[in-house]
């Protein structure tokens, strides 16, 4: 099995953030197919298109994945309201591409804009004290996951927007301050497309491979639809390729962004 | 398994083993659906539109959630004729499915090159798309008028012996009169409805939501429509008529076929839960069970008052 359609039990969920919901849902079938980096699709009723939700943590003994999002229209409103119990309807795991894991002491530098956060936390699980997590944040009342980050033996550095929680400033220049003091193996992130852009600059400017996780308005999730495009490079020429089966992980040197 | 022995259909010539038929552009190559179920469980596949050579398509955004439905703006995007032939076509006729190429051009050539290379293959159906609302210079420039409708139906007819279905647009006056023109040069059947052309706003950014600017309406908020139309063209055509448009359910399939559907096509509905067309299968299987009838019998069993 790649992928499954399937109903299962919510076991757990609580408000982590203002707005942003921390939940898990037992399916072991699912749980012990899932990679780092992939997502779930799922619906909600009353909704056509299913919610595109990044895998936060897989439990693959309990049989168990986490999730963790941010209420950004009805939809998710919809979503945050289920409790524990409650069965949701899920296809997944998704997404063609996950995050490459390199040899666990290897040097990474993990980065997390606002939401872009969850996807990030098995990486650094599977890194530990040889990962250094630099977690961004818009102000102290959206900060999420700092504890499991700890937990995970990474080094951590968390930035908010206006310094109301951890330093002051954008991931942008803590990971400016890192690349000084040393050139990592690898660079992972996720978060907004304008962080993204930079990083990317940061990484080909220092020479370190790096890898993004992408988001974009998804419809099936699995490659039949094509609504998910992103522009990429591919045998040199531009080539729009598909966030949720080509990805949602891509090589920062294939990822084109607008001007 | 689906007991299917009374949902067999002959439409244009072919015979499928159940009407269902995931719509072009919502099921890629099948493929990627074989993870959820065998695609011999399907009557048929409608595939990606395909071109004359590979396109991009549009930028992203390409959807748009709406009430009961979606906007999409895809653009056509494909690997091109030649790619489908050589990689995806083989593949596709192992799996005991009927397999129906779905076509665009953005001129009359483009259609006529297509069709000629298709004719050497052994796909077993062309669907010639003559109203894709998200190409500027293709499509639906042709299915809007007679005489669009009719050129390209001539051209498609003269470059192929296989069955010609074409698919017809909405977005016009009298989408009986555009069916009677295919009629007239030579079409084996008529598909509807494809996608109302639609637009959402960002009231916070002032953009349209699609990058396209607009895009085309499908789920269960054109169904209705797509029931009047298809049984409006069934009414004026004497070729059998392929129904879709927010077809969700097995009840919804019945009703288009009691309009004058001999074939469904379900598209939006699989984003929503990709088992849909299996579920709908099962659903007219036990249908007819109840009923004691044959499929078959109900297309266009609709009493008028």
């Amino acid at each position: 099995m790649k992928y499954t359609q399937g109903i299962y039990p919510i076991i757990r969920k609580k408000a982590v953030a203002a707005e942003i919901y921390d939940m898990t849902i037992s399916c072991p079938d699912v749980a012990a197919a899932a990679m780092c980096g992939q997502f779930v699709n799922i619906k909600v009723d009353g909704f056509m298109l299913r919610r595109p939700i990044s895998i936060c943590g897989i439990d693959k003994e309990k049989g168990t994945l986490r999730i963790i999002f941010e209420v950004r229209g009805k939809g998710t409103k919809a979503l945050s309201q289920l409790s524990e119990g409650q069965l949701v309807d899920i296809v997944a795991p998704l997404g063609g591409r996950g995050f490459e894991l390199l040899e666990k002491d290897k040097k990474a530098v993990i980065i997390g804009g606002g939401i872009g956060n969850p996807p990030m936390l098995p990486i650094a699980q599977h890194y530990g004290k040889n990962a250094v997590v630099i977690s961004g944040f818009r102000n102290a009342s959206a900060v999420i996951l700092q504890q499991d980050f700890k937990e995970s033996g990474a080094e951590t550095i968390l930035c908010t927007d206006d310094g109301s929680a951890g330093r002051k400033g954008f991931v942008t220049d803590a990971l400016a301050d890192c690349l000084k003091k040393e050139k990592p193996d690898i660079i992972y992130a996720c978060g907004p497309s304008v962080m993204l852009k930079r990083i990317i600059e940061q990484a080909k400017n220092a020479g370190v491979r790096c890898q993004v996780s992408l988001e974009e308005r998804m419809g099936c999730g699995v490659g039949g639809c094509l609504v998910c495009v992103c522009r990429t490079i591919r045998d040199g020429e531009e080539y729009y390729a598909h966030v949720c089966k080509d990805g949602p992980v891509f090589e920062a040197e294939e990822v084109l962004f607008d001007d | 398994m689906t007991d299917m022995t009374r949902l067999g259909i002959d439409f244009a010539g072919v015979h499928f083993k159940n009407p269902i038929v995931p719509a072009s552009g919502t099921f890629g190559y099948g493929k990627e659906f074989e993870e959820f179920y065998p695609l011999s469980e399907l009557g048929g596949i409608s595939v990606k539109g395909t071109t004359g050579s590979r396109r991009n398509g549009n930028l992203p955004p390409r959807i748009a959630e709406t009430p009961s439905g979606m906007l999409n703006s895809v653009g056509l995007q494909n690997p091109g004729i030649d790619h489908f032939i050589a990689e995806e076509l083989p593949y596709l006729k192992t799996k005991d499915t009927v397999v129906i190429a779905n076509i665009a051009g953005s001129d009359a050539d483009e259609y006529r090159t297509i069709a000629e290379k298709l004719d050497k293959t052994d796909v077993d159906m062309i669907e010639v798309n003559i109203s894709c609302p998200n190409v500027k210079a293709g499509g639906a420039a042709f299915g809007v008028s007679c005489d669009g409708a009719a050129q390209i139906t001539k051209i498609v007819r003269s470059a192929t012996k296989k069955p010609v279905m074409m698919k017809l647009s909405p977005n016009v006056t009298s989408i009986a009169d555009i069916a009677k023109a295919c009629e007239a040069e030579g079409a084996d059947a008529v598909s509807l409805i494809n996608t109302l052309l639609g637009m959402r706003i960002d009231i916070r950014t002032g953009r349209p939501v699609l990058h396209n600017n607009v895009g085309g309406l499908s789920g269960p908020a054109v169904f209705p429509v797509a029931v009047r139309m298809v049984w409006q063209v069934a009414n004026a055509v004497n070729i059998p008529v392929c129904g879709m448009g927010g077809v969700s359910s097995w009840e919804d399939a019945v009703e288009i076929m009691m309009a004058g559907a001999s074939l469904v096509q379900v598209g939006a509905a699989i984003f929503n839960d990709p088992m849909t067309p299996v579920k709908i299968t099962e659903g007219l299987s036990e249908y007819c069970r109840t009923k004691d009838i044959m499929l078959k019998d109900i297309v266009g069993a609709v009493k008028p008052w």
